[in-house]
């Protein structure tokens, strides 16, 4: 009898990546009839940079029932390797990306083996530390701007060639990046090892006791987000040209978390949504008034309420609870 | 006699001021159904808790096939051949009947370290999961969202699960717990096909299912083994009558 709901949601996972994608390509070319052709492109990279974030948040929260609020300082990670390597004169990609996930992938394993030892609202509380702690040091590193930040020259080059520089060239490079994330996450959560961190958020005893040793499963699926959340740090510094600590602060971890629940968690593609919808509006009534987040939460209180889901709960698509 | 498959020797457990397991020793041989009763709080629950891995004990040892795993993490004991059901149903109720299932068999057959292959296109997966829900009968539910089925149905579920994991011993909590009158009889029937195949060591306080099943009974009350015998035995004991049995055996 529930069938036909599921196929219902099945179809969704097909047309509405493939709309998304068919829209945000299409972007560059329908800002040229535009006034303000540049804003536009920078404003929609900007939206699929923070939609690879918040997928990497999906990964974890929405599959893996992980509530990270942390998650910004992976953003800053990828950023700093960046700024910090940008200040030392390395602008290569292929050096810099690298640098950035094994950097991810580190922090990742120190944080997450300690996180993995608590449960809700502490690993929200212990999640939150690592990323102020992060966000801290980024203050403190005077050598590369403390609190001020520090600019880029120029953007990161793709194996000695300026690909990223045009803002065309930029907004397909981040397309591309975010297409591959979101097939990544597609296969990943629909593999064996996605299969036991669904199965660990839903029943976490069951799990164990079938023989999965869960903190293996969460802290492996913690490590990948981290990494592809800094490969969206990546991506902002070099759309800014410019690193600051402001990016792993707490409240950008909360934008993050307000992306992923707005879109609907569980689905990935929530996440993209989730982004879009979060920074359209952001821009749209932050051109109204400087106090549009009065009006935001208002309509945040109003999707949690009555779209169960999120956005993606609309479409009859989100995962219920 | 051979090696127990399982030996529980003194086993101490306190909760606060409470002694729920208080010296429990326990033999459980290859191939035997061991039923424990008891009366409500006498700690059955938790000794299966203990067994699996899911509350440390205080002391005591806890040896399977001659191992001691009295301090091994539970996901690793079940990976040693012990698999269990609970007492208040434990299914993943997001998944497809099938998916709870094939989740059990990917256990035992390979890694599950593996990112990119869909899962749900691994037929031996698949296959294996059929045959353990063919067993209980639930083929017919596979696809069906395994939080939507009965209550009844869920025990099948469980014992499907615990099947597929092809376990040299598998802990039973109170399977009939909740279930119809004919929904047990056919669950007691299940059991007595699965009996010889696998070990069961089976918490019930369904009598019928008790003496139905069980080459062995041990009775706890408090915490404490106050009889052990064949199921005979264990009906003739007047202890045992007095502390539980009661009217209801005589």
């Amino acid at each position: 009898m529930t069938e036909p709901k599921s196929s219902a949601r099945d179809r969704l996972a097909i047309t509405l990546p493939l709309a998304l994608l068919i829209v945000l390509a299409l972007v560059p070319l329908l800002a040229h009839y535009l006034p303000g052709e540049r804003y536009v492109i920078g404003l929609f990279a900007r939206v699929m940079i923070f939609a690879i974030a918040a997928i990497s948040l999906d990964l974890i929260l929405g599959y893996g029932g992980l509530v990270s609020f942390g998650h910004a300082a992976f953003l800053g990670l990828g950023a700093y390797a960046v700024g910090i390597l940008a200040a030392h004169g390395i602008t290569d990609a292929a050096v810099v990306l690298p640098a950035a996930l094994a950097a991810a992938a580190l922090f990742a394993l120190a944080t997450g083996a300690i996180a993995m030892r608590t449960r809700g609202v502490y690993f929200i509380m212990i999640t939150l530390a690592f990323g102020q702690m992060a966000y801290y040091t980024a203050t403190s590193l005077s050598q590369y701007g403390g609190d001020d930040g520090l600019r880029l020259a120029a953007r990161s080059a793709v194996l000695g060639l300026p690909l990223l520089a045009d803002p065309r060239g930029f907004y397909y490079a981040v397309l591309v990046v975010l297409a591959v994330v979101y097939l990544f996450c597609r296969r990943v959560v629909a593999s064996r090892f996605g299969r036991v961190l669904r199965a660990a958020r839903e029943n976490p005893v069951r799990t164990e006791t079938m023989g999965y040793n869960i903190h293996a499963f969460r802290l492996t699926a913690y490590v990948i987000s981290g990494c592809i959340c800094a490969i969206a740090g990546f991506l902002l510094a070099n759309q800014n040209s410019f690193v600051s600590p402001a990016y792993m602060s707490w409240q950008r971890s909360g934008e993050l978390i307000v992306m992923v629940i707005l879109g609907g968690m569980g689905s990935l593609h929530g996440a993209v949504l989730g982004s879009l919808v979060y920074l359209l509006l952001e821009e749209l009534l932050s051109g109204f008034t400087e106090h549009w987040k009065v009006i935001f939460g208002p309509l945040l209180v109003l999707v949690v309420l009555f779209a169960r889901g999120g956005l993606m709960g609309l479409f009859g698509g989100g995962r219920r609870g | 006699m051979a090696e127990p498959i399982l030996r529980l020797e003194s086993l101490r457990k306190n909760f606060g001021g409470l002694r729920v397991t208080d010296g429990v020793s326990l033999e459980i041989q290859l191939g035997e159904v061991h039923a424990i009763i008891g009366p409500n709080g006498a700690g059955k629950t938790t000794l299966l808790n203990e067994i699996s891995g899911l509350v440390p004990v205080d002391a005591g040892h806890i040896r399977f096939e001659a191992k001691d795993i009295t301090r091994t993490p539970a996901h690793r004991r079940a990976r040693l051949g012990i698999a269990r059901s609970f007492q208040i149903t434990s299914i993943i109720p997001g998944f497809s009947v099938q998916e709870n299932v094939t989740l059990a068999v990917q256990a035992r057959m390979g890694s599950s370290f593996r990112f990119l292959w869909p899962a749900a296109r691994e037929r031996r997966l698949e296959e294996a999961a059929e045959d353990a829900l063919e067993q209980v009968g639930l083929s017919v539910r596979a696809r069906q969202p395994a939080g939507t089925l009965s209550h009844g149905e869920k025990r099948s579920l469980e014992l499907a699960i615990a099947l597929a994991l092809q376990p040299k011993l598998l802990l039973l909590d109170e399977p009939m717990a909740g279930t119809g009158r004919g929904e047990g009889e056919q669950l007691i029937e299940t059991l007595r096909t699965l009996k010889g195949r696998f070990t069961f060591l089976l918490v019930e306080h369904d009598m019928r299912a008790v003496f139905a099943l069980a080459d062995r009974i041990t009775v706890l009350v408090y915490g404490r083994v106050i009889a052990a015998g064949t199921p005979g035995e264990i009906r003739a004991n007047a202890e045992v009558r007095n502390a539980y049995l009661g009217e209801e055996a005589a």
